[in-house]
């Protein structure tokens, strides 16, 4: 039998969190483990609290609200960067629903945005004031502890962000995978790249070995061959009704190069 | 575990219903209220036939947790109908057979609705992006497009 708590505070709803507590923001993940009433989840711990919901800018950086919904990222003026990864997550109900910070715990391969933010190198505010780098959270997202109230980001130099998703439905379906990036080019060669990779891993991944090979090349189709020839290096992708494993890592390098040089 | 009260508006009708803990919307609208217009499909997000209106924006009720509706505006396909006539949108769905077995039209039309609310004359691409989230395994889209566009030319000369 399932309990529904509600606190006025994200710090309180975050000390009620436990063995067999999952917290409930848009819905569309612990609903329908309700709907079908999965083991491991027996209590739905919630907050009014509003101060988890919106876009806001904050010593040059953007902060959004961790139960901040898609159809809001897509609205606000502050988030036009990733209005186009809101827009590729589900239908028009749905991203009416959809929170960012739940999309950090989507299970596979669902993590579109969670896959953006790992490549805008965002970190997590927790509700007991720490802050914790995305890919960390990530790593141990299945542990218990924990309530994310809000991402923190840099806003990325213009023209230097990227996002990809493919998915075998139009307009809208589930991902074969999702690659975001950041390419700066300080002096017309690529510096500190940061790149993503979504449904390619348990969880939304880094690609250290895809970085590497984009330092200090040119963004062209000769500069970036080497990033292309490690696109799957290391990876076991998960296997699903989607594709299969090897076709996620064959297809890899195909999607990165349009990534990087933004083909269709 | 004790029933929660719920008060709602449901198509513009006080309502008061009392729900079981973690109960869906989708649950408390068909057997608490007993207004069978939203579906059951997928019970999972997949398919937008239980999709609603919670204060004017669509919502997919079975993802929905019945009370977070508290004092919220709950429209379903079963309001649509305002009078003795249907509402344009349902005449267009009639004319242009847009709906075979019907199961995924309450929330096509819930998903229209909200369109030509936003976008009183929308582009095809407007109308295709807007029932995204609503799947149809009968018609092949087509017609419910076009009753989505045939209704929007009505309503927009009705209008001026």
């Amino acid at each position: 039998m399932l309990s529904v708590e509600t606190y006025p505070s994200a710090a309180e709803a975050a000390r009620a969190l436990g063995p067999g507590a999952r917290f409930l923001a848009g819905g569309t993940l612990v609903m329908r483990d309700a709907n079908f009433a999965l083991p491991g989840l027996s209590r739905i711990v919630r907050t009014t609290d509003a101060s988890l919901r919106g876009v806001r800018t904050d010593r040059g950086e953007i902060v959004i609200g961790a139960a901040t919904s898609m159809a809001e990222i897509i609205a606000h003026p502050d988030t036009t960067l990733l209005a186009p990864v809101a827009r590729a997550i589900g239908g028009p109900a749905l991203r009416n629903m959809a929170s960012v910070g739940g999309n950090l715990f989507a299970p596979h391969p669902y993590g579109d945005f969670a896959t953006a933010l790992l490549a805008l190198d965002a970190r997590a505010q927790m509700a007991d004031g720490a802050e914790i780098a995305l890919s960390d959270l990530l790593a141990r997202r299945d542990a218990p502890g924990g309530l994310v109230t809000a991402l923190r980001l840099a806003r990325p130099d213009a023209g230097t962000f990227r996002f990809r998703k493919v998915a075998r439905v139009k307009p809208k379906g589930v991902s074969v995978m999702s690659m975001a990036a950041v390419l700066p080019r300080p002096a017309g060669r690529i510096a500190g790249a940061r790149v993503a990779y979504g449904a390619m891993a348990p969880t939304p991944i880094r690609m250290p070995a895809v970085e590497q090979a984009l330092e200090g090349a040119t963004l062209d189709a000769a500069g970036i061959a080497r990033a292309l020839a490690v696109a799957a290096q290391g990876l076991s992708p998960p296997q699903d009704a989607l594709a299969s494993s090897w076709y996620r890592a064959e297809v890899a390098p195909v999607h990165l190069r349009r990534l990087l040089l933004e083909e269709r | 575990m004790p029933k929660t009260p719920v008060t709602f508006t449901l198509n513009g009708a006080e309502t008061a219903v009392f729900v079981d803990p973690g109960a869906n919307l989708l649950d408390v609208l068909r057997r608490g209220v007993g207004d069978l217009s939203p579906k059951q499909g997928c019970a999972q997000g997949g398919c937008g036939a239980c999709s609603v209106r919670i204060d004017g924006a669509l919502h997919l009720a079975c993802l929905t947790l019945a009370e977070t509706v508290e004092a919220r505006r709950v429209e379903t396909t079963g309001g649509l109908q305002q009078g003795p006539e249907p509402h344009p949108l349902q005449t267009a769905f009639m004319e242009c057979f847009a709906a075979q077995c019907g199961f995924c039209t309450p929330g096509m039309l819930m998903a229209a609705k909200t369109l030509l609310e936003r976008d009183p004359a929308p582009s095809r691409e407007a109308v295709i992006e807007a029932i995204s989230g609503n799947l149809c395994r009968c018609t092949g889209y087509e017609p419910i497009i076009e009753a989505i566009l045939l209704a929007a030319q009505r309503m927009q000369g009705r209008a001026a």
